[in-house]
């Protein structure tokens, strides 16, 4: 399996070494023509006001849009979920709009008010996943054809999938537990 | 939930990876560089070539100024006090800004001491010219570093240097035999812990961005291919002819970098660059790099 990262800017290399602990190939991607022969992509943290200027200045967003509408997996962290929403309530930003999600940016306040925390997530298992929120956005509503993955105790949705997109509001490239970037694997191969 | 650990202040700085942050003084600078797609600013009353050119005392911003430039962008916002002043680290602090630079380009409070910044919530990025200066300046807490170069000249030969240093001492610490690392941890200055650290996994604990004399996209992408995971670009953009176009061929030759091609392009009909100083000409009791303990 091979699966792209989109290496603009952001903690892409993360994202990267996490997939080759799980013994996958990870590709960096800054272009269009790197899309071709990817099983996937993943969308890393980041700034998502300066990943998205970069990628409309190189023609991403349109392309990327196109994949997804054909079924391409996509999994967005972070910036990257921002990226892949529909909704954006704060901020000017293009996104590719693919899902069918409302995000705020910046939602739980500065850097000094960024956080982790262990939080239930059903379709990892049993283990709580340890997840590092760094001046996060929230899902404040999904559509009817959006799973809502996991939320915080105060009901707060912070992860979410439809079809094979998969967003977190959290960093999963940040810790050692390779729980989420597996599920997205599972579910590129039809496993899940 | 844990607010202020170190893997939070640390993960903002991963986050600004392959970006740059640019040094801003009004609201407007601080929408155009959002706008060319910088992945934070720093908000600052006077460049550093203008606190180079005017001398005297160079102290923390007026509060004003950075709460201005707080409310016109979406994008983190940095600002700098003085080495070891950490009273305007705390008023920082309660500013609600996103990373506190304890920088050289102010004039320092303290010739012996850096700030705790174990003390702080606020993460913290410090200057180093060598890797013995970083490891102590993230001993003291702080999560992100910078090499230093040497700020408001527009010449890049001490970021070249500072960073070639950081790296040659790093690959050195890598092939050393483990009973060598006491006492070239003692020769570095730093703690044996980060010295072990850095023996085993061949890099820093923290992000490092390079910084101090970045004036061009072509002197941006020479600093990341020589290993830095972003740049800084202070007098660079706004002392330039045309900012705009400056800031958006910085952030774009940051990213491609290795690109060569793309650098072509976007090093073109940018306008007049900053007027540099070569820092060979600069008296040494006015170089910035040196101050820092």
């Amino acid at each position: 399996m091979k699966i792209g990262v989109l290496a603009l800017q952001g903690a892409f290399a993360e994202h990267s070494a996490v997939l080759q602990r799980l013994g996958v190939e990870a590709v960096e991607i800054r272009l269009p023509g790197q899309l071709e022969n990817l099983d996937g992509l993943i969308l890393p943290g980041g700034e998502s006001t300066s990943i998205t200027k970069l990628m409309r200045h190189y023609a991403l967003t349109k392309k990327l849009h196109e994949m997804a509408v054909n079924g391409f997996p996509l999994f967005g962290t972070c910036a990257g979920m921002i990226v892949l929403a529909k909704g954006i309530s704060n901020g000017k930003i293009e996104p590719v709009g693919v899902m069918e999600i409302d995000v705020k940016r910046n939602a739980f306040g500065r850097q000094v008010d960024s956080f982790e925390t262990d939080v239930a997530i059903p379709v990892l298992g049993r283990n709580k996943f340890h997840a590092v929120f760094i001046r996060a956005p929230l899902i404040a509503s999904v559509g009817t054809d959006v799973e809502i993955l996991a939320k915080l105790p105060n009901g707060t949705i912070i992860a979410a999938r439809q079809g094979k997109l998969l967003v977190t509001a959290f960093h999963p490239e940040l810790t050692d537990d390779p729980r989420f970037h597996q599920y997205f694997l599972d579910i590129i191969a039809g496993k899940k | 939930m844990e607010t202020a650990t170190f893997k939070v202040k640390t993960g903002l700085a991963q986050m600004l990876k392959g970006g740059v942050i640019m040094d801003v003084v009004t609201p407007e600078h601080a929408k155009i560089a959002e706008a060319a797609g910088a992945c934070a600013v720093m908000a600052l009353e006077r460049v550093p070539a203008d606190i180079r050119a005017a001398g005297g005392v160079a102290r923390m911003s007026d509060p004003t100024v950075i709460k201005r430039i707080m409310k016109a962008v979406t994008i983190p916002v940095m600002a700098k006090c003085r080495i070891g002043h950490f009273v305007e680290a705390q008023i920082l602090e309660a500013l609600g800004i996103d990373y506190i630079d304890e920088s050289e380009v102010l004039t320092p409070a303290d010739e012996t001491h850096h700030v705790w910044k174990h003390d702080f919530k606020v993460p913290f990025v410090c200057g180093c010219r060598n890797l013995g200066e970083a490891l102590r300046r993230i001993s003291e807490g702080a999560a992100m570093i910078r090499t230093k170069g040497e700020a408001g000249t527009g010449d890049v030969v001490e970021a070249v240097r500072h960073m070639r240093t950081v790296q040659d001492e790093i690959r050195k610490l890598v092939n050393m035999s483990p009973e060598e690392l006491p006492s070239e941890a003692k020769e570095l200055g730093a703690p044996l812990d980060l010295v072990i650290e850095i023996h085993r996994t061949g890099k820093l604990p923290v992000v490092n961005f390079a910084a101090g004399g970045v004036a061009t996209p072509a002197d941006a992408a020479l600093m990341m291919q020589l290993g830095a995971d972003g740049v800084f670009v202070g007098s660079g953009i706004f002392k330039s002819g045309n900012p705009e176009a400056r800031a958006k061929a910085v952030v774009q030759a940051v990213t491609h970098y290795k690109d060569a091609k793309i650098l072509a392009k976007v090093s073109q009909n940018l306008g007049e660059a900053m007027v540099g100083i070569s820092v060979k000409q600069i008296p040494p009791e006015q170089l910035l790099a040196g101050r820092g303990w």
